[in-house]
């Protein structure tokens, strides 16, 4: 059994307000393994991107880390203290945001930002440190890069850029790399050499990837297995062509059901009735109830869990014997508005 | 779809479009800078028939904005004209010609959180056309109209009262429609209608767009960088590079048997969600910039097919036919098609 390189473990992110508590991340547990590319999918507001940030422990305060644990290859670091946290982002964690341009200082050039960061995680120094620049730039696909090496963010175009952003992120050689809507500011083409170069980097130095989107295509094309994302919980997590071809969840179903398809007739597309629910009102029981098609009793009262169907893991009641109304356990409304 | 009859609702003839990115005159005088010009769009002709889509699909560059820009008349051409109806859209006329036109013409805009206002009830923004163009007698009218307006894209006539912010982003891009319907257009334009919405919002959007154009013969131009989107929504597509049109085909024969290269690149580009393990082409390249574009045909750097020819003359848009067919199916810009040798 090889250890997982990042374990969460029912993960909570509460988000204190005046009027409540919001809790944006509901007992979120996943595992990923080296070099291997775990997908996040949602829509906005899902909670894709909380979890990243809580992973890397850049939750923005008031908001917290209110329960669980986060392991990076078997050390706790949810509770590490700001200045060993610091240390671990860039070097054991390595981060791609979506936006090139600003994960670019616009000020320095190239090389500057490369080595910088390669000097503050490793012992190289001097012409050693340039060479390892340097080598990055052209192992992430940087045509001559002896001479881009000096040359400043804005001579970059998008896609070069967000190639410049992955050679920062793999610097230091980290275990896990997470990549937060790395491809949603190119375009398609680009889009898909990045996504290849990905795949390619994760292999070559055995990272694991979480990779989160909200693009059903990208999830497709690159990762190994899919965690699908509803109001702060996963519903369903399994491999991505088990997930892709043959979704369990009806959320999951309607969301591929949604998206057009390249040889798809002039016809319908699957609509969800609704939208994603707002934080302060997340409905009790199964979040998706009020928009669910196949929506029975359990489903407004008792919180499905995931649990194991075909290959993968689905939280919802059409799976599994639900409690009858008046049983053993009372309703758990974890998460639930008051 | 296309009665053949018919004369097109919408005309574009040898379209065209400069943009001047000089630096400021004094930086110029001191550096010793040239002019510098950008060519957004260069001979663009198409032509929509009445309650027909026509999609255009290309790149960031690729110039698809300023064509809707020009079509609904915020920009004005550089060169050649629009028609409506045969009446051409930039020429002279009088006021109250253009007003006419101007009302049978809407545009819906990508980000429906940037074309509200924030300060103005849901009401207002759709009742604006109504009260612009006077096309309701008096208040009871108006706010009749608007309820009809606002049930019809699926709100409820009580949701007039709110605000923008209020609204969900699917919610403020069905208020963006209803303003665009209120003036009872015969051609809407949209520029990437629903690439700010998430997947599922986009679902509904799309739906509910294609049901408007069945019940009111809507014509419409669809601007957008998703493939699979237009090829949902379209009759006809119009891909372009560097703002020009490269080819030009049926929805189905463009995605069945694409043929010029960079449709083909574009098309091997699109992710695959059925999962087949189609064998993807690696696309090279990336567009360049359009200040100093490529000589002859501007795909040639990133063409596997690319010869002496390509790289010095300009490839004209001709008839073509896809494999098998014995009618053209569309017109195509292609030394390589031309000269059969793909």
């Amino acid at each position: 059994m090889t250890q997982p390189v990042l374990s969460v473990r029912n993960l909570r992110v509460e988000f204190p307000t005046r009027r409540a508590r919001l809790v944006a991340i509901d007992d979120v547990s996943f595992d990923i393994l080296p070099g291997e590319v775990l997908g996040m999918v949602g829509e906005s507001g899902a909670g894709k991107s909380v979890t990243g940030t809580a992973i890397i422990g850049l939750i923005e305060p008031p908001g917290r880390i209110a329960g669980g644990e986060i392991f990076l290859s078997g050390k706790r670091i949810d509770k590490l203290p700001p200045a060993a946290m610091r240390r671990i982002r860039g070097k054991r964690i390595g981060m791609v945001f979506q936006d090139p341009l600003t994960s670019l200082d616009p000020l320095y050039r190239i090389g500057e930002q490369l080595t910088e960061t390669i000097a503050t995680h490793t012992d190289l120094r001097g012409a050693a440190l340039r060479e390892r620049a340097i080598a990055l730039l052209s192992e992430v696909g940087i045509p001559a890069p002896e001479h881009r090496f000096d040359n400043y963010p804005h001579q970059f175009s998008g896609g070069m850029r967000q190639r410049v952003v992955l050679a920062l992120a793999l610097a230091a050689d980290p275990e896990l790399v997470i990549a937060d809507e790395p491809t949603t500011a190119l375009d398609v083409s680009v889009q898909a050499q990045i996504i290849e170069l990905m795949k390619r980097l994760a292999r070559r130095h055995r990272a694991a990837i979480l990779l989160i989107t909200h693009d059903m295509g990208v999830i497709a094309e690159a990762a190994d297995r899919v965690a699908v994302m509803y109001a702060g919980r996963i519903v369903e997590i399994g491999p991505v062509r088990d997930v892709v071809s043959a979704p369990l969840h009806p959320y999951t179903r309607g969301l591929m059901g949604s998206i057009p398809k390249l040889d798809g007739a002039l016809d319908r597309l699957v609509q969800i009735p609704g939208s994603m629910p707002r934080l302060t009102a997340i409905p009790s029981g199964c979040p998706f109830h009020p928009r669910c098609p196949r929506v029975f009793a359990p489903c407004p009262i008792h919180r499905p869990e995931l649990r194991p169907q075909a290959k993968a893991q689905v939280a919802c009641w059409l799976y599994h014997p639900a409690p009858s109304a008046q049983s053993e356990k009372p309703a758990t409304l974890r998460g639930g508005s008051p | 779809m296309t009665a053949a009859s018919a004369p097109p609702l919408v005309r574009a003839e040898n379209l065209g479009r400069i943009f001047d990115v000089s630096s400021p005159w004094l930086t110029r005088m001191l550096e010793n800078l040239p002019r510098q010009f950008v060519v957004a769009v260069a001979d663009m002709s198409f032509e929509i028939a009445r309650n027909e889509t026509l999609a255009l699909v290309g790149e960031s560059g690729s110039g698809k904005s300023t064509v809707a820009k020009m079509v609904v008349g915020l920009v004005p051409p550089t060169t050649g004209e629009v028609f409506i109806d045969a009446m051409p859209m930039h020429g002279r006329r009088r006021a109250a010609e253009r007003r006419r036109l101007r009302r049978r013409i809407q545009m819906v805009f990508q980000d429906p959180y940037a074309s509200l206002n924030p300060r103005w009830r849901a009401f207002d923004i759709v009742a604006e056309p109504i009260r612009a163009f006077q096309l309701a007698a008096s208040r009871p009218e108006i706010a009749a109209r608007v309820g009809e307006l606002l049930r019809l894209v699926g709100l409820d006539s009580a949701d007039g009262g709110k605000y923008p912010h209020q609204f969900s982003g699917g919610q403020r891009q069905r208020i963006a429609i209803a303003r665009a319907l209120a003036s009872e257009p015969a051609f809407v334009v949209c520029d990437e209608p629903t690439s700010a919405l998430d997947v599922s919002v986009q679902a509904q959007i799309l739906n509910l767009m294609r049901d408007l154009q069945d019940r009111f013969g809507l014509t419409f131009l669809f601007i957008s960088h998703n493939l699979a989107v237009v090829r949902h929504m379209a009759h006809r597509i119009g891909v372009m590079y560097l703002g020009r049109l490269v080819e030009i085909a049926a929805a189905d024969a463009l995605f069945r048997a694409p043929r010029h290269p960079y449709t083909r690149m574009l098309l091997d580009a699109v992710p695959d969600l059925d999962m087949s393990g189609r064998q993807r082409k690696p696309v090279e390249g990336e567009v360049p910039n359009p200040v100093d574009p490529p000589k002859g045909c501007s795909f040639h750097p990133r063409c596997p097919f690319a010869n002496a020819r390509c790289r010095s003359e300009l490839p004209p848009l001709l008839a073509a036919r896809a494999a098998g067919a014995v009618a053209p199916t569309g017109l195509v810009a292609c030394h390589a098609v031309e000269e059969g040798r793909i």
